[in-house]
């Protein structure tokens, strides 16, 4: 035969080879489905996941609490969006947590939950969250699982570098991404560069009760501060905060704003600042801002507004901030359980720079700067690097760590988690993600003892993953085991709201805290009915006060008259069970805000204002016994100037 | 009676001090819903909870089936047995301090008479709150049934499973009557030997 004709038989055979195996190589998943992940997350009916996972709810503005590694859903806690399903931000109790200088907000944009931690190790107290539009700090009691106090933060917009702790919880340290004039007043867009600043802010937390409140705001210019994490061990007493906009442009900053090759990761002493105010450097400024907490004995919010923030101005401050440069709009910044690496996520670069602490305190020292900008020093870019992670992918986020000595890092462009060794900076391993990673998230992976064991990937697109349901899908996390060399894919599971940052911790620092119930002699809601005996009706002017309890299985009142057109009523109804997963609901028909859900010992207070003559019924809505339907009551409106008296039995 | 029959008499009566501290009897009930258990403690002076909001729950629990509350003040012997006992630990050393077999031999038949009667008691009170029901308000009526916890061991009612037994304080009272008993038979064997 000729060989010619050999040869291209030969090589039609090869391709056509090539292009099967290739074909099949598309089509086949990793791992997922195998029984091996299968095994891996499964968690026997009754048994417990290992840890708890907290996810941001983004746009639903609540927190997601799910177990890993099964990736179970166990509640959704309402933080800065209302919830007619308990009550939250409708009940007389609650409604003021969501009070702001605004007003009160009944949502908002929850990006960043961070775990209390005590010598930089998350210890299962507190979750702080942030409010991104109407900018606010959260802290939930993770006895309870409930949303304990809101603060507002002044002279900010755009809460978005938010909330990180420092290695004892001493701050909650809080950036504003949006840059605006402080105070805030009537000029023009145009005059961005010379009235717009930004301010950091630095919020203590009480070590005994968690309240919070506004320590002091660190003028800086008016750049974009994006995210940011707090020192530990030998950087504690710094913190970190990346900024982008440097070009300080006020319109199209999807271009203007990513000319320079590089831009800012401020590292602030804040250790420094407490000296300053110690000296009585920080100067009393306007900020008017409201902190918003529950008082655990009343079962109520206590609102108050605080008029002044201190003010450290950098100008008047040496040595209290300096800028290091890093490329390319950066993103996250994050700190090695080691304290000593700073890993700046370049959003628009593919490239990771990793600072060194102690190359910058050295630079520092030996005066390396390259400018000022606003009067803050500028380092010498070479003089605090200690490395750059190549090969990272495009579009690398953010950086968790598994205590291993390896880093993981999220390129969000190309879709995939980056595993890179720290000192040696090379990349040993990587997996792609479905589709278009944000945040991850490793147990502890921002503290000082990360739980190395999983990694939760928080991706921002889900298209194909699930069955389909419109146009508006949920979000999908993924488990990916880190356990060993390869990084191996578990598991998808859908996610609340469209979570950013995730925090998660082993369930045994938390579970074993939890409260069961409230103490009903610990009761001292204003309120209460604690016993039966204490159930009546009141009238005081148009206002009717229900003083109303809820047992096994009835409601006490349960029949009520003498309600007239133009009162408005409230049912205050304590529940008076003692025993777990006992609630009571309280539904009344043509309620306009929401129904009530009262935890054992709790009293909570629904305001209804009756619209229509008539007869009314009320019932519980949360299944309590065999009697449950049986839970129901009524109540009589009468005309408005009606003689009909109270009456209740 | 010998010194050291006195020493275990004295040893006897001692025991029953325990029974201040500890609960003598202990119900508790198990169903799905209760994981944590769900218990009382019958003590000397009153009925508890085994954690802390046990008694009002098994109320609730009971209220469904028409049984009486468990109300401890409304239980008159919790009012005389820390006396009744109290009396049987300061008669008991008295006659271990003084060694007369007479004296013994009444102390022990008190003691056994006032135990047995205790317990026939208790299994009164037990029937009474079983069968003694509010037909007209319990909500969960079934033919036949009633709901007597048993003196000592298990007994499935509805979706609980009862289970009743000395605790504490009542293996205490119980071994102090042993001991009352071991001392006699000491002297019997000795009034026999000699």
């Amino acid at each position: 035969m000729n060989k010619t004709v050999i040869r291209i038989v030969g090589l039609i055979i090869v391709m056509a080879t090539f292009l099967f195996i290739s074909e099949c190589a598309q089509k086949e998943k990793p791992i997922l489905g195998s029984s091996d992940a299968a095994l891996a997350v499964y968690v026997a009916p009754g048994d417990y996941d290992e840890f708890y996972a907290f996810t941001s709810g983004g746009f639903s503005g609540q927190v997601g609490v799910y177990g890993l590694p099964s990736g179970r859903l166990f509640r959704q806690i309402p933080v800065f969006s209302v919830n007619p399903e308990n009550g939250y931000g409708f009940t007389e109790e609650t409604k003021d947590m969501l009070k702001t200088t605004f007003g009160h907000i009944p949502w908002d944009d929850a990006h960043h939950p961070e775990l209390s931690q005590t010598d930089g190790v998350p210890d299962g107290r507190w979750l702080f969250i942030n409010a991104n539009n109407t900018t606010r700090v959260a802290r939930i009691d993770l006895k309870t699982f409930e949303t304990a106090e809101i603060i507002e933060i002044p002279n900010s917009g755009g809460n978005h570098g938010s909330p990180f702790i420092t290695q004892n919880t001493e701050y909650v340290i809080a950036s504003t991404r949006f840059s605006v004039p402080i105070p805030q007043r009537d000029v023009s867009i145009d005059t961005y560069k010379e009235n717009f600043h930004g301010t950091l802010t630095f919020i203590k937390v009480d070590p005994d009760d968690g309240n919070m409140d506004i320590s002091f705001q660190i003028l800086v210019p008016g750049y974009d501060y994006d995210l940011s994490h707090a020192g530990k061990g030998p950087s504690h007493g710094w913190a970190f905060f990346t900024c982008y906009n440097t070009e300080q442009a006020n319109t199209l900053l999807e271009v203007n704003a990513s000319k320079n090759d590089k831009d800012f990761i401020a590292a602030v002493n804040w250790k420094m600042a407490e000296k300053y105010l110690a000296e009585g450097k920080g100067k009393t400024r306007p900020g008017e801002y409201y902190r918003n907490h529950m008082d655990h004995r009343t079962h109520s919010s206590v609102s108050e507004l605080k008029k002044t923030v201190t003010f450290l101005d950098p100008a008047d401050c040496p040595e209290l901030i300096y800028y290091m440069p890093t490329p390319k709009s950066p993103h996250g910044v994050d700190v090695d359980p080691s304290g000593e690496y700073i890993v700046g996520g370049g959003k628009l670069a593919a490239v990771v720079s990793v600072h060194s602490f102690s190359k910058m305190l050295k630079a520092i020292e030996e005066q390396k700067f390259i400018g000022d900008a606003g009067g803050i020093p500028i380092l010498d870019y070479d003089a605090t690097i200690a490395g750059e992670v190549t090969n990272v992918g495009l579009g690398p986020l953010h950086t968790e760590f598994d205590g291993k000595g390896y880093a993981y890092t999220s390129a969000f462009i190309t879709s995939e988690v980056v595993k890179w060794k720290l000192g040696t900076w090379e990349v040993v391993d990587r997996i792609p993600t479905y589709y278009s990673l944000g945040h991850l998230m490793i147990p502890g992976g921002d503290s000082r003892k990360p739980w190395g064991k999983y990694l939760v990937g928080l991706n921002k697109m889900t298209k194909d993953r699930y069955l389909s349901t419109g146009p508006e899908l949920t979000h999908a996390a993924q488990l990916i085991d880190i356990s060993g060399d390869k990084m191996k894919l578990l598991l998808d599971f859908p996610t609340v709201g469209e979570p950013h940052y995730a925090q998660g911790i082993p369930a045994n620092l938390v579970h074993p805290n939890t409260t069961k119930i409230y103490e009903l002699e610990s009761n001292e809601h204003p309120y209460r009915a604690v016993s039966e005996k204490e159930a009546r009706v009141e009238r005081d002017g148009n206002e009717v006060h229900v003083y109303m309890t809820t047992i096994r299985t009835h409601f006490k009142p349960d029949n009520i008259e003498g309600v007239k057109l133009g009162d408005v009523v409230y049912f205050h109804v304590t529940n008076l069970e003692q025993d777990w997963d006992i609630p009571h609901g309280f539904a009344m028909q043509g309620a306009q805000n929401s129904e009530l859900l009262i935890m054992p010992g709790a009293t909570n207070t629904l305001r209804w204002e009756p619209k229509k003559i008539g007869v009314f019924p009320f019932y519980c809505t949360d299944f309590c016994s065999a009697l449950h339907q049986e839970m129901q009551g009524y109540v009589r409106v009468s005309p408005k100037g009606s003689k009909v008296p109270i009456k209740f039995n | 009676m010998n010194s050291r029959s006195r020493w275990i008499l004295a040893i006897g009566a001692l025991l029953l001090v325990g029974t201040y501290f500890f609960p003598l009897w202990s119900i508790t009930v198990a169903a799905p819903q209760y994981p944590e258990g769900l218990g009382i403690y019958i003590r000397i002076n009153t009925v508890d909870g085994q954690h802390k909001n046990d008694l009002k729950n098994l109320n609730l629990v009971n209220h469904y089936i028409g049984m009486q509350e468990i109300v401890p003040e409304s239980i008159p012997e919790l009012k005389y047995m820390p006396g009744i006992v109290g009396f049987l630990i300061l008669s008991g050393l008295a006659v271990a301090w003084k060694g007369g077999q007479r004296m013994l031999y009444v102390w022990l038949a008190l003691f056994s008479a006032l135990a047995i009667a205790g317990l026939i008691d208790f299994y009164f009170w037990n029937y009474d709150f079983g069968h003694n029901l509010d037909t007209e308000h319990a909500a969960i009526q079934i033919e036949g049934m009633t709901y007597q916890p048993p003196l000592f061991g298990t007994k499935t009612m509805l979706n609980f499973v009862t289970t009743s037994l000395p605790s504490g304080g009542g293996i205490l009272a119980f071994c102090s009557v042993l001991l009352g008993y071991v001392t006699a038979f000491i002297n019997w064997r000795e009034n026999r030997a000699s």
